[in-house]
């Protein structure tokens, strides 16, 4: 485990409603070591973003952690609380989130929220704080930085918000950074760019990431390894590569073959029929279970599924062609 | 911005005008002047000759424009009840209205504000819960009934504070205080409550609502997610984004302030403009109501007109927006 | 009579209401109930209130100047008669005044905003439906209306209307000029929310297509108009209400309302406060606490009321 930056065991979000307790996340586990990116997809509403927030302590009540644990370098915090909590948050797991236009403050200035974070969790003058900020600025690519710690978010374009919006995820230097969505709300010709630089600085300084999104197109060009969540669970985990050409889960298969990669050439894209089931309307047995072509009844039957250290939590994972299974 | 400045100023200049026609037209055609300033015993010949005089026969918009131009230089004539010039009768009255009133507005604010910011905080309090119901008692509560029930409490029951009128006040020949004597300032402070509670309240409610909707917004999480203090968060961030709309609601509310001080001013017979007003209805004075209309109509459009270049000062996007060519 | 299982019958109109979901949410809601049984009652106390009224508060020969200054509930120290709630210094039975002085309080809240909502309703459908200049008149009225506190519009007509009535009337016709005076300060928010509807109806295929052969599309927008601004309009009124109410109590209460012969609740505390400090507390105390309840009750039931016709808030 000391390998790990971030490792997740059998982590449990719940809610309480009046209908009865919701699971969005259900005993999820995974680590993420040093400088690795794992990409975490799903369709929405799978609980990617949920486990995200677990990590960084940022539920909205009433969720609340339930079960399991999370270890960040070797210690464990999912119960930590109030100001021990706040003082992890941004030296020791950066925040990058979806919206660059409404994650900035629109009356603070641009230097001064950079500033800020830096004073809070570094040992360091305004003075020291102000270069550095400049500095911060200027590695992710903003043109005349020194100058423009002084404008306000709305002097920014989208894509230069979100590299102001990384910078400030990365100024405290912490050792995981959770992306949840970043390239979401931007225009295409931009996500790359933003992936690419955040791809860069994380190598650079060997931090783990947590990348959450629903396009398998940017994982497969970003990720390290990917884990594949289907309503609240785990589906699959396993390096990029392996997932991407051979997934092993029905529904990552499916995934899979309803996006265009460029690898794959072109063929006609498939669908899975369905929809996720409702967390309050979660089936037996598997929960994929009624949009899985190959389902039996021990899908429907037994309880679901685990990974249990595998690569999918399927009672048939589909065979690898011979030549390649390892 | 200087473009907007000037629209907006001559709008102002319209609505002074549209009230302008409304309190000419009650002067000239409600309760006849010449009765008003000629007793029983007249002749023809006086009225003709007053007619004459007071510019009668001429056509209306020359009247008018004749009426606008006394006004703008304060003269609305003569008070019918007290036969004396109406701007000398509120010159004499207006320190007591203003004085009551930057008191209940600085009342109402202050609470205001704070309360609003208390109650957002701690949403789920005992204490916020119980400030927010006593407050909706408090918005349908009218407002004599608030002063009757603070002179029954602490003039009658307990004899604290005076039932009427303003104390000891200081002359300074163009200005009379009550700030300067112990019991100038004791007879202020039932009245002020009476006249700030409502507006406390609605500023309150404004405040809680506004902060609230800024809690939820993107950049308080992401604030949160870089481990910036609750302190901070709340109001460094938070306050200065609620305070926005907040002023102009607020600014509008000092203008009512002023109005509603003719009920307050009833209540404890404080000796100020709002008092005349009344009396000047009971006994049909023309000139003192046209002249409280134009008055009061002047300082509502400054207060709309300050509040709209206050907007500039707080938000750097408008500046931006407004200013053209950027 | 436990029908547990309630079998599938033909149901009626009402009865298809009451199980609709504005019916179930004013049944979950206990403010709602309270609110609208305490409107009710006083609504029907006003109504009867000569029939409830032990005495005739305006009739002379029923007063008899030794009751005067009744306590509450004991006998009279003169003449031994018993005021549940005491009387004034002449001797008129506070509880008979007070029904007597909610009558005219709801009469003028309600004419009130009647005379509004008619005025209101009519303006914005002519703003929206003639356009042009005749739509810029009216909302730019209604800005300026705005920007003043609607009480002292409310004054200031009074007194004009005051000033234009011959001397001998204005006590006579002070209940209607009251009714117009609060009336005309509060129609801007109807013509705003049925303007605003109507320029949506009006781009409207139907419209358009009733245009294109050549009907009149008015009659059938009217048609399609009305119920869109039901709910908000409903909501508003009852609001209006409450603020028309309070407007009418302190119009009478600061002397420039109801006179003293057609006391409304505003009035009989403005004649209470000169007891306020000799003692006779009574004479303040219980009208001040119904036109509380009143105002209270209104209001509760026009914020709950906008809470279950708007889907959208909840």
């Amino acid at each position: 485990m000391s390998e790990a930056v971030l490792s997740i065991r059998n982590l449990t979000v719940e809610i309480p409603t009046r209908g009865g307790i919701l699971r969005p996340v259900d005993q999820i586990n995974y680590d993420i070591n040093r400088g690795e990116i794992l990409g975490i997809v799903g369709e929405s509403g799978a609980g990617k973003s949920m486990a995200g927030n677990a990590v960084i302590g940022l539920l909205n009540r009433p969720a609340k952690i339930t079960g399991g644990e999370i270890w960040l370098n070797g210690t464990r915090i999912d119960q930590l609380e109030g100001e021990d909590m706040r003082r992890l948050r941004g030296k020791h797991i950066g925040m990058v989130f979806q919206d660059p236009l409404t994650s900035l403050n629109p009356l603070l200035r641009i230097g001064d929220q950079l500033t800020e974070t830096m004073l809070e969790h570094l040992d360091i003058s305004r003075d020291k704080a102000r270069k550095r900020a400049a500095a911060a600025l200027d590695e992710v690519g903003i043109p005349a930085a020194a100058q423009r710690l002084d404008s306000y978010p709305h002097e920014f374009s989208g894509g230069m918000r979100q590299r102001v919006v990384i910078a400030l995820a990365l100024c405290a230097e912490p050792s995981l950074i959770i992306a949840d969505e970043p390239t979401t709300a931007l225009d295409v010709s931009v996500q790359a760019q933003i992936i690419a630089l955040l791809k860069r600085l994380c190598r650079d300084r060997g931090t783990a990431v947590m990348l959450i999104t629903h396009d398998m197109g940017v994982i497969a060009e970003t990720a390290d390894r990917v884990a594949v969540m289907y309503a609240g669970r785990l589906a699959e985990l396993g390096n990029v590569r392996d997932v991407v050409t051979h997934p092993e889960h029905p529904y990552t298969d499916g995934l899979m073959g309803s996006t265009p990669l460029a690898s794959k050439g072109l063929k006609r894209l498939r669908q899975i029929s369905g929809s996720m089931p409702r967390l309050t309307a979660m089936p037996e047995g598997c929960a994929f279970h009624p949009r899985c072509e190959f389902a039996q009844d021990i899908c429907r039957a037994e309880p679901r599924p685990k990974l249990n250290g595998g690569r999918s939590a399927c009672h048939f994972p589909i065979q690898q062609p011979a030549e390649e299974t390892a | 911005m200087l473009a907007y400045s000037l629209r907006r100023l001559f709008q102002s200049f319209i609505v002074l005008l549209v009230v302008g026609l409304v309190a000419f037209s009650m002067f000239r055609f409600v309760g006849d002047p010449i009765d008003s300033l000629l007793g029983q015993e007249r002749t023809q010949s006086d009225i003709e000759r007053l007619r004459g005089e007071l510019g009668l026969d001429d056509p209306f918009v020359v009247q008018y424009g004749a009426f606008l131009g006394r006004a703008v230089q304060g003269d609305f004539g003569l008070s019918y009840r007290q036969a004396r010039p109406v701007a000398e009768i509120i010159a004499e009255r207006a320190p007591a209205t203003l004085e009551l009133a930057l008191v209940s507005a600085g009342f109402a604010m202050f609470f205001g504000v704070v309360l609003g910011i208390f109650t957002a905080i701690r949403r789920d309090g005992f204490a916020a819960n119980a400030i927010m119901s006593v407050s909706l008692i408090g918005v349908s509560l009218p407002t004599f009934l608030i002063g009757i029930l603070l002179i029954y409490l602490f003039s009658v029951e307990l004899g604290w504070l005076p039932s009427f009128g303003r104390g000891d006040v200081v002359d300074l020949g163009w200005w009379t205080t009550g700030f300067a004597t112990g019991s100038g300032l004791k007879a202020l402070i039932l009245p002020s409550i009476t006249l700030g509670l409502y507006q406390m309240t609605l500023i309150m409610r404004l405040v809680r609502s506004e902060m609230l909707e800024v809690l939820r917004a993107d950049y308080i999480r992401f604030a949160r997610a870089r481990g910036i203090r609750e302190k901070s968060v709340n109001f460094r961030h938070a306050l200065k984004n609620t305070l926005v709309p907040v002023i102009t609601v607020t600014g509008l509310q000092l203008g009512s302030i002023i109005a509603f001080a003719i009920i307050t001013e009833t209540v404890f017979q404080w000796p100020g403009v709002g008092l005349l007003f009344i009396n000047a209805i009971q006994f049909v004075d023309i000139p003192v109501m046209a002249a409280y209309l134009m008055l009061i109509s002047v300082m509502f459009v400054a207060i709309n007109l300050i509040v709209d270049l206050l907007y500039f000062a707080i938000d750097p996007r408008l500046r931006a927006d407004r200013s053209g060519g950027h | 009579m436990a029908d547990t299982t309630p079998a599938p019958k033909p149901r009626g109109r009402l009865a298809h209401w009451w199980d609709g979901d504005f019916a179930y949410q004013f049944r979950r809601s206990p403010v709602a109930i309270i609110s609208f049984t305490v409107v009710m009652l006083m609504v029907l106390a006003a109504i009867f209130a000569p029939l409830i009224a032990p005495y005739d508060p305006f009739d002379p020969a029923s007063l008899n100047l030794m009751n005067g200054f009744s306590s509450p509930m004991e006998p009279n120290a003169f003449t031994g008669e018993t005021f549940w709630l005491g009387t004034d210094d002449q001797g008129r039975d506070v509880f008979s005044t007070i029904l007597y002085g909610l009558r005219i309080s709801l009469f003028v809240g309600a004419a009130a905003v009647g005379f509004a909502m008619v005025l209101g309703i009519t303006l914005g459908l002519v703003a929206a439906y003639v356009g042009g200049w005749v739509e810029t008149i009216i909302m730019r009225i209604a800005d300026v209306q705005l920007t003043f506190p609607a009480i002292l519009v409310a004054m200031l007509i009074f007194g004009v209307a005051k000033g234009i009535t011959p001397v001998e009337y204005r006590d006579q016709m002070a209940i209607w000029v009251l009714i117009v005076a609060i009336g005309l300060s509060d129609w801007v928010q109807f013509a705003r929310v049925v303007r605003g509807a109507t320029l949506v109806e009006k781009n409207k295929e139907y419209v358009q297509a009733a245009r294109l052969i050549g009907r009149g599309s008015g009659a059938i927008m009217l048609r399609h108009i009305l119920p869109n601004v039901l709910s908000p309009v409903l909501v508003i009124a009852t609001i209006s209400l409450a603020l028309a109410i309070i407007a009418e109590a302190t119009l009478s209460f600061l002397g420039v309302g109801a006179p003293p012969t057609q006391p409304s609740l505003g009035t009989l505390i403005r004649i209470g406060q000169g007891f306020l400090f000799s003692g006779e507390w009574w004479i303040l105390l219980f009208p001040a606490c119904t036109l509380l309840a009143l105002a209270l009750a209104v209001n509760l039931l026009g914020d709950w009321l906008r809470d279950a016709l708007n889907p959208k808030l909840r």
